[in-house]
């Protein structure tokens, strides 16, 4: 099996667009940034995160707080795993009670990591309200899950993946859909 | 790589320094769970351990029984003088028994050498090691080198002086085995007859004067004199010792301003090392607790995080 480039769904810019997009959603949608902290799920969570840290800081003129959230040690399929993921540190150098958290992650797909990141997040503080942003939302939800902020929908079929690449670790800004190819 | 490919931790000796680093690096991660306010993770629910001790501990014991508690595992303990061994049940059967209630992993502490490799070859579950007679202590010396490593940075090129004990001392066992393959220097002191009569194959150095041992070093460890352990005629008093080869200020001087003093408890106060070193500014005695702590996570969650291979 390999996997082969099947189409690109978001360029530099199209990310660019879409992230500016969310940054205005979260500041309407919360009538401002008071109480606002953002919190990006590991690993492709983080540097968008931050981009939206940016933003918020370029139309609003606030600093607003940024965390990070290892899930390793949440994930419910440990068990099921041959090989365990390594634990990152979780950073979160804020308290989170009665705070309004923006959860920022890359790809939304079966729900499964944003239940564990809602999980991580609640064992550190009582926030007001958790909003979920994220780049792409695929489909093929397993658990009631939905996001508050999407950058694009992509449809996928189960079998295709998609890969999202951000310039603070891959170098390039893209997202792409791979399909498997059996040889 | 991401996975600790092992069933057991048996001892530092047989361990490679990239498993030791990947023990070390998840062990960071697990410390600033237990800086939180609520110090529970749902890692390891459902999964069953069994604490045997057959030799008092309290401060081993309690780590075991926090991390596992911290990491949402259920686990039971059971203390040697309380269980079927004294009513002539073998070890072996003993654990059999608890194996077929669904344990998992199995942490233990017994007073014969080698007894972890023989219960871990014998039954399925995981085994860890919690002190086997004079052979090894590999947590412990996980967690001093834990210490170590976020007190300075690294262990490559570090120089440390092992003070005390070394012939009865599984902690010294684990600790040479473990900086030697992190790359640091070990030095050791202590009377010639508490020195294991097969020290080179330690690969370090000896020396009988205590202040020549300590020279440049950056970090020194007393070890506890084991009262318990002491066959006759070894040193001639507790007093000639602390004179001797006791930690105190002045006999720290040639070491490193700023060497990390460690002991792995509980301590002999006034016999291997004095009050103003272990409770001084250079003491990090209460760090390595802490640390303790973290690596037993550490290493339940890389033993039982994931499935075994076939």
């Amino acid at each position: 099996m390999t996997l082969t480039h099947k189409a690109t769904v978001m360029d530099e810019k199209a990310i660019r667009q879409a992230l500016r997009r969310i940054a205005h959603e979260i500041i309407e949608r919360n009538k401002g940034t008071e109480n606002i902290v953002l919190v990006g799920v590991r690993k492709r969570g983080v540097p968008l995160a931050g981009r939206l840290q940016a933003l918020l800081k370029e139309i609003e003129s606030t600093d607003i707080p940024l965390g990070i959230l290892d899930i390793t040690l949440y994930r419910d399929d440990l068990s099921q795993r041959q090989d365990q993921p390594q634990v990152h540190t979780t950073d979160v150098p804020f308290d989170l009670n009665d705070k309004h958290v923006i959860m920022v992650d890359d790809v939304l797909y079966t729900g499964r990591t944003t239940r564990a990141a809602m999980d991580a997040l609640i064992d550190l503080g009582r926030p007001a309200s958790i909003q979920l942003a994220v780049l792409i939302d695929r489909g093929h939800r397993e658990l009631p899950i939905r996001a508050d902020y999407v950058g694009k929908n992509v449809p996928t079929s189960r079998s295709e993946q998609v890969e999202v690449k951000v310039s603070e670790i891959d170098e390039i800004d893209r997202v792409d859909i791979l399909g498997v190819t059996r040889d | 790589m991401q996975t600790l490919r092992r069933k057991d931790i048996l001892g530092l000796e047989e361990m490679s320094a990239e498993e030791i680093t990947l023990i070390l690096e998840t062990a960071r991660s697990m410390r600033e769970i237990m800086q939180r306010k609520i110090k529970k993770v749902p890692t390891l629910r459902g999964r069953s351990i069994l604490n045997l001790f057959y030799e008092p501990s309290t401060r081993t014991k309690a780590s075991f029984e926090l991390a596992q508690k911290y990491m949402s595992a259920d686990s039971v303990s059971v203390a040697g003088a309380s269980s079927s061994l004294t009513k002539g049940e073998t070890l072996k059967d003993t654990v059999r028994n608890v194996e077929v209630m669904g344990v998992e992993c199995v942490i233990m502490r017994h007073p014969v050498s080698g007894s972890a490799y023989y219960l871990a070859h014998n039954v399925e579950a995981s085994v860890i090691n919690a002190g086997d007679g004079m052979h090894e202590h590999p947590t412990q010396g996980l967690l001093d080198m834990f210490t170590i490593w976020e007190k300075k940075g690294r262990l490559e090129k570090l120089k440390v002086t092992i003070v005390g004990d070394i012939r009865h001392s599984r902690v010294a066992r684990s600790n040479i085995w473990g900086l030697k393959k992190m790359g640091a220097e070990v030095v050791v002191a202590g009377p010639p007859t508490l020195m294991p009569p097969d020290l080179e194959v330690f690969g370090i150095n000896f020396c009988s004067n205590v202040e020549d041992a300590v020279e440049d070093a950056d970090v020194v460890m007393a070890l506890r004199l084991q009262k318990e352990r002491q066959e006759s005629g070894l040193f001639p008093s507790l007093r000639e010792y602390a004179e001797l080869y006791g930690l105190n200020t002045q006999r720290l001087k040639k070491a490193k301003e700023d060497a990390l003093i460690m002991h792995p408890g509980p301590m002999n106060r006034g016999i291997e090392i004095t009050s103003e070193l272990a409770d001084g500014p250079n003491s990090v005695v209460l760090e390595q607790v802490t640390g303790g702590v973290a690596v037993r996570m550490a290493l339940l969650y890389l033993l039982l995080g994931g499935t075994k291979e076939e």
